[in-house]
């Protein structure tokens, strides 16, 4: 039976690039008796870089899910919430660089922030020494990587959680005299972070392996492990190719032992719910600064992206903008009309890998899912592993491998190896926004509709599908945005012959033309946003006249 | 049309959780009683054929004399309602009967409509359920399950979150469809009151007779 | 003519060019013939959208004029096609290859050449070599000291230009002493890029030419033995400013562009870049002041050339000749010189060309910022490519670990 082996056809299909590239980083890693071992134990910035990659990966993460445990507890189901969930998609939809080259003009000493006192109040006609960015402890990137990861982990969690049963969970506890912030700590949180772990995971690995955003806002003195390694694979020198091998390898180990290191504090994470719980302490005094963190966080997530977003769109438009103007002196179109020409090409290619990823992507996980609830097949952690091993694995350590794949079969250079590339990426995503909201389906309509002599077949197709709705889309525009996200296997397995958005934005973002850079930017947010927007307004007009599917 | 339970047994691990023999004539009820937890749900699944695979299930379950144990769930013709709203959401009313009505059926808005005017609700088939009163869900609930033509109904615990007064007039709906339609019966429930109403024999997960 | 000669002698090997002129221009018709109705992919970084354009606008001559398609793949990095190449080549592709032409110079040329991944001899067989100013502009035949032999075709000179907000500096610091002390006297507005990058290693190399007594071991590879004692005094003069450099020196800018907007900003009052045309065409793009200026050091900069090759598997080769020729059109280079169009300095000897060609040249305003070519100083040398690996490995470990 097809459906019945579906699953595995999709772990083959995740886990084989993965093992075929790493298999092609293992050989040069290893050659001349480990010469690029050597040369990386030779560099002195290695322990420093390792400790920056595991502190930026595992500081970002934690503050991430805390913060998303913070405004869960404090504002889940208040009417404070309903703003915060707007921000998602917009939030999600901008690029992992377009956020850091954002944040860093906003912050940066001639940043906007500081033109906007300056020079009334701070004096200055000229922007401060000041290291605010690229500070060697990383914080400017811990920072940059925590608003990228928290929308997603977010999304996640609401994706999680069920509104009703999570509300009668907070009355039971309310009643029983806790708090709010005790309330869902000790009631909810419990059951929504096995549903949240491989996502957690996922933003581990990233964090800790990001080059773009790194590259922006890290310390360069050294940099971290993963940026390095881009360095070196990108060094004219070929005899490089070695250590940024053994570089890549490292990266891995690291990566997995950050994995084990944060599963480790998950046992100490559960050993302190629990004493928690059993101490009885109701905790009722969290509850006020609680909220207050929770909407500073909120307002300010909100505050950031908008001025985040004026601050690219007026780029865009300046001409001449000189520290400590508040305002361009002079607009001009010139980047605009610049883009244009290139515009409709690089988008439609955008589109339609994004499409050729995600659609297949969305066919597959929903067919492993279907497997599972028809041939009661469960998915094993090992299985869910290999899911995600293109999102675990440094991209940097089996790409150049996959790439010499995609040459040797004449595949790349064409849009379809393209869009195969980025389905490694885009599945596992699509898996992770789309589970728990199928895994969540109240099992009874499926028997009801049994009951009634429906088949599984039309069950799909007239119930689940359409109960799923909302989510599948949103696991559209989530596999959509990836794929328009991805820079390297675009590069490498389009050989440049597939020019898309992103490639165009970050060839231009490397001329530090600001005016390019805020352009490409905002068409780089375009296809995701348009695709987040369909996704929330569809069912809304589908379901106008159904309060039952109202999230 | 008769339903038959010959030594059907469910267990989990070693442990027998249920064992049932019955014959369950057209029109007559079989009472199904125990505290919550205690077996009535998987002898449920296992009339109904939905347990998980961790069950184990011997005997046999007869409809009309054809032995249905090897059926999936909707090849059985087993209709069934819920304690909870299992309308489905996406759906209007209409499209939730029509759901449940064969697809050779002929006439079949026509006979929507019927099935809403004989509960009562007419004009309700472009509502939301969603906007319906817990009695209007309970007998929207019915129609769709008889519109299914079933040769059997199985009532889980169907009138336990209505309030006294609609639990009643929504019990004496259900029961009179039953009998005038010929069907054989089992209700599952705790509650005693439900019982006595049923009016027929009352047994507990091991087929030892109860009175309620 | 025997400038040409010399040339020839220079690149060492028996070419195209000793050929007779006719052959030479029938091998050029089938050239063309066979570029007809080509599209060359030609691998460039696009970091600078006026680069972009003029590249645009190329193709659009090579369409009209010989009916080749151009199409840039815009790169973060040049080493971005060196990989493809080199992938290409570890998985046995030989013929059809993605990169049809790449914009190179330098460490990237010497790897691929040393590699056997590039195609030549052939730049001397292409119509326009002629015009090359070969002896006047020695960096179009040396690349890096390493001979091109044939294998990559020059296209345009750059030299290292400091570039002053001239509101903020009144007295652009023109030798190294006065450098130092306008460092010391100004914390915080001077930077540059951070080796290994290529600007930022010059820039050490300029200080290296300015420090030795006797600079013309640059052209040799590095002697180790007497290494330690050349470059002791670059790293002092390093350590004496790196604590009033921006940032105190605990971050750098990754690259040329990067350290472009700074000065952009308003954070450094001086930077510098590999284009003496960059400052005035940036102004004119209103991306910095106007009261921006450009500036050399007494005794000269490093100069070098910017180079197209093609890749030994180039699907495209015959149409990739056309477009590195269509390069040294006089037209193209006057228009490539041109302040408001890239500001880049040609690679043609002014002398050699017609009149109406000269024109061309003749005609062009330098911009607010750029200084006239007599203004400019000599263009120094670039350094045995050792010298970089070794100048920027040594920085690495100096400076590249912060403590």
């Amino acid at each position: 039976m097809i459906l019945a082996a579906l699953p595995r056809l999709t772990l083959a299909l995740m886990a084989l690039p993965v093992l075929a590239g790493l298999a092609g980083t293992v050989g040069p890693a290893l050659a001349g008796g480990g010469a690029g071992f050597r040369a990386l134990l030779g560099w002195p910035g290695l322990g420093q870089a390792a400790a920056l990659s595991l502190v930026t990966g595992l500081g970002s993460t934690l503050l991430a899910l805390g913060l998303c445990l913070l405004l869960l507890a404090a504002l889940y189901g208040t009417p404070g919430f309903a703003p915060l969930r707007r921000l998602l998609a917009p939030l999600l939809a901008l690029p992992h660089a377009a956020a850091a080259l954002a944040l860093a003009f906003l912050v940066a000493p001639s940043g906007w922030v500081l033109r906007l006192v300056s020079p009334w109040a701070t004096g200055w006609t000229d922007p401060p020494d000041l290291l605010l960015l690229n500070d060697p402890m990383g914080i400017a990137l811990m920072l940059g990587l925590t608003v990228k990861e928290l929308p997603f982990l977010l999304l996640m969690a609401l994706a999680a959680l069920r509104q009703d049963r999570t509300e009668r969970l907070m009355t039971v506890a309310a009643t029983l005299g806790h708090g709010r912030v005790a309330g869902f700590v000790l009631t909810v949180w419990p059951g929504l972070y096995p549903q949240l772990r491989l996502p957690v995971y996922a933003v581990l690995a990233y964090a800790m392996t990001s080059v773009d955003m790194a590259m922006i806002l890290g310390p360069t003195l050294p940099p971290t492990l993963s940026q390095q390694v881009a360095l070196w694979q990108m060094a004219p020198d070929l005899a490089q190719g070695p250590l940024a091998a053994a570089g890549a390898l490292t990266q891995l180990a690291l990566v997995l032992g950050a994995l084990g290191l944060w599963r480790g504090a998950e046992a100490l994470g559960r050993a302190a719910v629990a004493a928690w719980a059993v101490s009885g302490r109701r905790s009722v005094w969290l509850d006020a600064p609680a909220r207050r963190l929770a909407l500073a966080t909120a307002g300010g997530l909100w505050l950031g992206l908008a001025a985040g977003i004026a601050a690219l769109a007026l780029w865009s438009v300046a001409a001449e903008w000189r520290f400590p103007d508040a305002l361009p002196a002079r607009l001009t179109s010139a980047g605009w009309t610049a883009a244009l020409p290139g515009l409709i090409p690089a988008l439609s290619a955008t589109l339609m890998v994004a499409l050729a990823a995600s659609l297949p992507a969305l066919v597959l996980v929903l067919g492993c899912l279907e497997a599972e609830t028809r041939h009661g097949l469960t998915a094993t952690p090992r299985a869910m592993a290999l899911l995600y091993l293109p999102l675990l694995v440094p991209q940097i350590a089996f790409l150049p491998g996959l790439q010499r794949l995609a040459l040797a079969t004449g595949a790349e250079g064409t849009w379809p190896a393209v869009a195969a590339a980025h389905l490694a990426f885009v599945l596992p995503y699509v898996f992770l926004s789309l589970s728990g909201p199928y895994r969540g389906l109240d099992a009874r309509l499926s028997l009801a509709g049994r009951s009634l002599g429906a088949s599984e077949q039309r069950l799909f197709w007239r119930l689940r599908l359409p109960l799923l709705l909302a989510p599948l889309l949103t696991a559209l525009a989530v596999g959509i945005a990836v794929s328009i996200g991805q820079y390297l296997p675009t590069l490498l397995i389009g050989g440049g012959r597939v020019v898309t958005v992103t490639t165009e934005a970050v060839a231009l973002s490397s001329g530090g033309n600001r005016r390019f850079t805020g352009a490409f930017a905002l068409l780089q947010m375009l296809l995701p946003a348009l695709a987040f927007g369909i996704a929330i307004a569809v069912p809304r007009v589908l379901w106008r006249n159904r309060r039952g599917m109202r999230a | 049309m008769t339903l038959v339970l010959d030594a059907l047994t469910v267990t989990l691990g070693d442990r027998p959780i249920a064992r049932l023999s019955a014959t369950v004539r057209g029109g007559e009820v079989l009472t199904l009683m125990a505290p919550s937890g205690a077996g009535k749900s998987s002898a449920l699944g296992a009339i109904i054929g939905s347990l998980p695979a961790v069950f184990g299930v011997t005997g046999r379950v007869l409809l009309e004399g054809a032995d249905v144990t090897a059926l999936p769930t909707r090849l059985r013709r087993i209709g069934l309602l819920f304690q909870e709203d299992t309308l489905f959401p996406h759906l209007s009313v209409a499209g939730n009967l029509a759901f449940a009505l064969p697809a050779a059926r002929p006439d079949r808005a026509a006979r929507i409509a019927a099935a809403l005017d004989s509960a009562g609700l007419s004009g309700f088939g472009g509502r939301d359920p969603a906007t319906l009163s817990g009695g209007e869900k309970a007998r929207v609930a019915l129609m769709r399950c008889l519109l299914a033509e079933p040769r059997a109904l199985l009532l889980d615990e169907p009138f336990s979150r209505l309030d006294a007064a609609l639990r009643d007039q929504i019990r004496r709906f259900v029961f009179d469809r039953a009998r005038s339609l010929g069907l054989p019966v089992i209700l599952v429930t705790h509650d005693a009151e439900d019982a006595r109403a049923a009016g027929g024999p009352v047994i507990d997960p091991f087929g030892r007779s109860i009175n309620p | 003519m025997q400038r040409r000669d010399f040339g020839r002698l220079l690149s060492g090997l028996a070419l195209t060019p000793l050929l007779p002129r006719r052959a030479r221009a029938a091998g050029w018709e089938a050239t063309l013939d066979e570029a007809r109705g080509q599209t060359v992919y030609f691998h460039a970084w696009g970091g600078d959208p006026k680069i972009n354009a003029f590249l645009e606008w190329v193709g659009g001559q090579a369409q009209d004029r010989y009916g080749v398609g151009l199409v840039q793949v815009k790169l973060a990095a040049t080493t971005d096609a060196v990989a493809r190449v080199q992938a290409e080549q570890a998985a046995g592709i030989v013929t059809g290859g993605a990169v049809d032409l790449v914009w190179i110079n330098g460490e990237n040329f010497a790897a691929m050449k040393q590699a056997g991944l590039l195609y030549g001899p052939f730049a001397q067989g292409l119509p326009n070599w002629p015009l090359v100013d070969t002896a006047g502009k020695p960096a179009t035949m040396t690349d890096f000291t390493l001979p091109t032999e044939g294998f990559e075709s020059p296209w345009a000179m750059a030299q290292l230009v400091f570039e002053y907000d001239a509101a903020r500096v009144k007295v652009p610091p023109q030798t190294l002493v006065a450098f130092e002390q306008w460092i010391t006297d100004n914390p915080g507005r001077f930077t540059y890029p951070q080796p290994p990058d290529y600007l930022g290693v010059t820039f050490l190399k300029q200080l290296l030419y300015g420090l030795m007594k006797d600079a013309s071991v640059l052209q040799s590879p590095v002697d180790e033995a007497a290494y330690p004692a050349l470059t002791a005094p670059l790293w002092a003069l390093l350590d004496r400013i790196h604590p009033a450099l921006w940032r105190s020196g605990r971050a750098f800018p990754a690259n040329e562009p990067a350290l472009g907007q700074l000065l952009a900003d308003g954070e450094v009052f001086i930077g510098f870049s590999f284009n003496p045309g960059r400052a005035s065409a940036e102004i004119a793009a209103g991306n910095l002041a106007r009261t921006v200026r450009t500036f050399t050091l007494t005794g000269g900069t490093i100069g070098n050339a910017s180079f197209v090759a093609i890749p030994f598997n180039a699907a495209h080769r015959a149409g990739a000749e056309v477009i590195a020729n269509l390069l040294l059109e006089p037209e193209v280079q006057a228009r490539a010189q041109d302040p408001a169009v890239l500001g880049f300095q040609t690679v043609l000897d002014l002398a050699a060309l017609p009149p109406e060609d000269r024109a061309r040249f003749d005609a062009l305003d330098l911009g607010l910022a750029t200084l006239p070519p007599d203004q400019l100083g000599p263009a120094l040398l670039e350094s045995h490519a050792s010298w970089t690996t070794r100048l920027a490995a040594d920085w690495t470990r100096r400076f590249g670990v912060a403590q």
